[in-house]
């Protein structure tokens, strides 16, 4: 099989893995002439599919070759798709051809679980020696992490990778052993374990000496399965406020399940539940930067609402609280209002020592006014009282529905 | 009167500072200042040539506004120069109105530079380099870009640290940058016919595009709004986007409708049984304590496992005569599968050593052998473990002690006290005396080593860890055997 028909199988058997991030990382490049690549802290989204997917990295498996039956995955061991294997240098040149053209940030190299888990990640562990220390590439790789694989290979994976990931697929262990039933989750999560050790022993050896071997510099991320089994939002982000807290992952992704080609009989197959997915990302993102609990945001229901964001919903429900006098609030309160984001909040806490802020000075923060306004006081503008009480308000905040996508 | 200053070039930084520096220091006011780019047209009016700027007097201004100023100077509209002069009066008035941002002249050019900054930021995204065969039979890498600010040289240092050891060029309408593998040579711009029209590879690239496309998830405005489409006409997988569109929905529509597909007749092969680390040591699970150990680390007797990351198993000698029983593992416990190895942990070690025992002779464990917690952002707060906890994990305490046949047990807190005597009790009333366990071994309380971490004030510490110090010799007095040497 040549490369082409490889790339075609190999890169459509790892769509279904959402991270493609190439942030976070140590700064390096190549100015002193040797190898090739750079990172400088901040990802490059280089290319962006028409599913709004950012394109940073070659995402690829090294073989959809699978003894896992996982039901909801393209590539489990009962499937017909086409089955592919990319030779380690191949994956290697790719890479590089397509790094020299400035396609890509680096790689994002996993497997489907061949013969055993530490013969998988020898195989992905090979593939970044190669490029780190053959072909001096000081891009960015991220490699999948097999659970159980041995001591001396995952050492050995964050020597060359700057991201780990295992994926937890499913937010209970009932929902793994129903969908993916030679998974375990005792190992998934003793990984996890491992890797957090290891990464802070990375970071206190760091400060120790500058010479001190690094391990995977910008962290570890899994992700979850939305919709494929199941389990609420509720439990959805108790298992992410659970991962955060034990294994300091850098991000849960979600990924909204989506029907594939050979679909297994087990499994719902109907549209991405896209706008859940994206209630999940806002979610998560109030659980990490606005002092949130899943408590406060995920409903006794179990579901996030899917007309208006949870922000905004938990406004909703705590009129009391509003309005806020954003001349005066602190930056916890005012991290709760709808419309203002983390950014608008420093720049609000910063300015307000100069001088009062008023309404025409929001639109100069470039916040959603029309969101904002109704829960804050200013110096020339107070909300009618039967605005935040009214049941309207409600009405009036929802994002007009609209159809989801349009074509071009 | 209208001065006219010129400057060397679009992004003339230098020169403008020196106008700027001159003119602020003679209080002339924007509105009489005509800024022009060597070269550009000019205006109707000729304007007096200004005085060349005087001696170096001068003034500081805060750094951030210099930093803003080398982005913003790049932006297209032919008013930046005269807002940043007017920026630099008003910091001259007052230092800090940089972080100001609802100030309408702050907010403009800290748009402007925002603009910049996206442009360089999305030029380092789009440039898309071809190679081409040089006469010396090397490659020689070159894209052709269209950015909107003039940027060319503010983007360039990042392909060199990128691309050092390659040759390549970027050429733009208005300026072009070249790279030799020794210095960055700037030129002017070129015609687009300049740059090649193709590369073999990128039919590969293309491939990897559609393929990594999932068309039951189409979002093309947010595609759009991360990759206008001002940028397509250059990005050699763009002309996929139409036709990968256009499709989407029939390949969705045909996914879901689909009949479920029948397992494939010869699958992939069978999985192994799991290698994983419990079911090697389950092979390999010898002795009765092993068999325990195996056993608990499926335990599902109460839902402690769920959060947890493992059961952790007591540690120490077969046939230790004295175990020691803490009350739950904690979180380095939790990641590492193993009793004692956190900071309280570490402190029961030194008060062990200082005691005169070995802790390689000694049995430890806990009580509750999941960690039980709450999550609060990156961290895990330890949650003290119920009576059901305590009584569903009783049976391997029970086991541990049944197959040890330890002579003396030491409670650690008062978990491991209710859980050996069967009911709650305050640690008071027991310490310095020898009691019986349900096993007939002799037993002795004292605190718990994270009691000691958590104990505020100093001197009350320092006390009460030289009391923990003093029930342990106690311990070696009492089973010599354990002691070090």
């Amino acid at each position: 099989m040549d490369v082409q028909s490889k790339l075609e199988i190999l890169a459509d058997a790892a769509k279904y893995d959402a991270s493609c991030a190439s942030s976070g990382t140590e700064k390096r490049h190549s100015a002193g002439g040797k190898g090739i690549g750079s990172t400088e802290g901040m990802g490059i989204c280089h290319s962006y599919a028409p599913d709004g997917r950012c394109i940073s990295l070659l995402k690829i498996l090294l073989t959809n070759a699978c003894m896992f039956d996982c039901r909801y995955c393209i590539n489990r061991s009962s499937s017909n798709v086409r089955r592919a294997r990319f030779t380690v240098r191949e994956v290697v040149d790719l890479t590089l051809d397509f790094y020299r053209r400035n396609y890509i940030e680096g790689l994002f190299l996993s497997s489907g679980i061949i013969r055993s888990p530490d013969y998988t990640m020898e195989q992905l562990v090979l593939v970044a020696r190669t490029l780190r220390v053959g072909h001096g590439f000081r891009g960015y790789i991220h490699l999948k992490t097999i659970p159980d694989a041995a001591p001396e290979l995952v050492a050995e994976a964050g020597l060359h990778a700057d991201r780990l990931s295992i994926n937890i697929e499913l937010p209970t262990e009932t929902g793994l052993k129903t969908l993916a039933p030679e998974k375990d989750v005792r190992a998934i999560r003793r990984t996890m374990g491992d890797l957090r050790v290891r990464l802070e022993e990375a970071t206190e050896e760091k400060r120790r000496s500058v010479r001190a071997p690094r391990f995977a510099p910008a962290g570890q991320s899994t992700q979850m399965i939305v919709g494929a089994d199941g389990a609420s939002d509720r439990t959805i982000l108790d298992t992410s406020a659970n991962l955060y807290g034990s294994y300091r992952l850098k991000r849960v992704y979600y990924s909204a399940f989506s029907p594939i080609p050979e679909a297994s009989a087990s499994l719902p197959l109907a549209a991405p539940p896209l706008l859940r997915e994206h209630r999940l990302y806002q979610a998560d993102w109030l659980l990490r930067f606005y002092g949130f609990t899943v408590d406060e945001i995920a409903p006794a229901s179990g579901m996030l609402p899917l007309d208006i964001d949870p922000k905004l919903a938990w406004a909703l429900q705590h009129r009391d609280r509003f309005p806020l006098d954003l001349n005066r609030a602190s930056r916890e309160e005012l991290l709760r209002v709808p419309g203002l984001g983390t950014r608008s909040v420093e720049r609000i806490l910063s300015a307000r020592r100069y001088r009062q802020v008023r309404s025409d000075d929001l639109a100069r923060l470039r916040v959603p006014v029309g969101k904002v306004l109704p829960f804050v006081v200013l110096p020339d503008h107070r909300p009618a009282t039967r605005l935040l009480d009214g049941e309207r308000l409600v009405e009036r905040l929802r994002p007009p529905a609209r159809q989801l996508e349009l074509g071009l | 009167m209208t001065y006219l200053a010129e400057l060397a070039s679009p992004v003339d930084l230098e020169g403008w500072r020196r106008w700027a520096r001159a003119f602020a220091l003679a209080g002339t006011p924007g509105e009489a200042i005509e800024w022009r780019v060597a070269g550009e047209e000019a205006g109707l009016f000729q304007p007096e040539p200004a005085p060349l700027p005087g001696a170096e007097a001068g003034f500081s201004v805060p750094r951030r506004f210099l930093q803003l100023a080398e982005t913003a100077i790049c932006h297209r509209d032919p008013e930046r120069f005269a807002l940043l002069y007017a920026l630099l009066q008003a910091v001259l008035r007052q230092r800090d109105i940089l972080a100001v941002a609802i100030d309408p002249l702050v907010a403009r050019v800290g748009g402007m530079a925002k603009a910049v900054r996206r442009d360089i930021h999305k030029m380092h995204a789009f440039v898309r380099f071809r190679a081409i065969e040089d006469e010396g039979g090397g490659q020689q890498f070159i894209a052709w870009f269209e950015p909107e600010h003039h940027i060319v040289e503010a983007a360039a240092p990042f392909f060199q640290r990128r691309f050092a050891a390659m040759r390549w060029s970027i050429l733009t309408p208005e300026r072009s940058v070249h790279w030799d593998g020794v210095e960055l040579r700037f030129a002017d711009g070129v015609p687009r016919s300049a740059a090649p029209s193709e590369d073999a590879l990128e039919e590969l690239w293309r491939s990897y595009y559609a393929a990594i496309f999932n068309p039951a998830r189409l979002k093309v405005q947010a595609m759009r709004s991360e990759m206008p489409e001002k940028y397509w006409k250059n990005l050699p997988e763009a002309r996929l986007i139409r036709p990968l569109v256009e499709n989407a929905e029939r390949r969705a529509r045909e996914m879901v409708a689909a009949m479920p597909a029948l397992p494939n007749p010869q699958p992939q092969r069978p999985a192994m049984p799991s290698l994983g680390a419990s079911a090697m040591a389950e092979a390999q699970a010898v002795t009765r304590l092993e068999e325990l150990r195996t056993q608990a680390a499926g335990c599902r007797n109460c839902p402690l496992w769920a959060p947890a990351t493992q059961t952790v198993f007591g540690e120490g000698p077969e046939h230790a005569s004295v175990v020691f029983v803490g009350e739950q593992p904690g979180d380095s416990e939790d990641l590492k599968g193993r009793p004692f190895v956190g900071p309280a942990g570490q402190l029961f070690d030194r008060a062990l050593g200082e005691a005169g025992l070995d802790r390689q002779k000694v049995y430890v464990t806990n009580a509750v052998k999941h960690f039980k917690f709450e999550p609060r952002g990156k961290r895990r707060i330890h949650q003290k473990p119920n009576t059901g906890e305590i009584r569903a994990c009783r049976p391997w305490l029970t086991g541990e002690l049944a197959t040890i046949r330890p002579k003396l047990v030491v409670a650690l807190g008062a978990t491991a006290v209710q859980s050996l005597i069967g009911k709650a009790t305050s640690l008071r009333s027991v310490r310095g005396q020898v009691l019986k366990t349900d096993n007939d071994a002799e037993m002795m309380a004292t605190v718990h080593p994270s009691y000691l971490l958590r104990v505020p004030d100093e001197a009350l510490r320092a006390s009460e860890y030289a009391k923990f110090v003093e029930d342990l010799r106690l311990v070696g007095e009492h089973d010599p055997s354990v002691r070090m040497g």
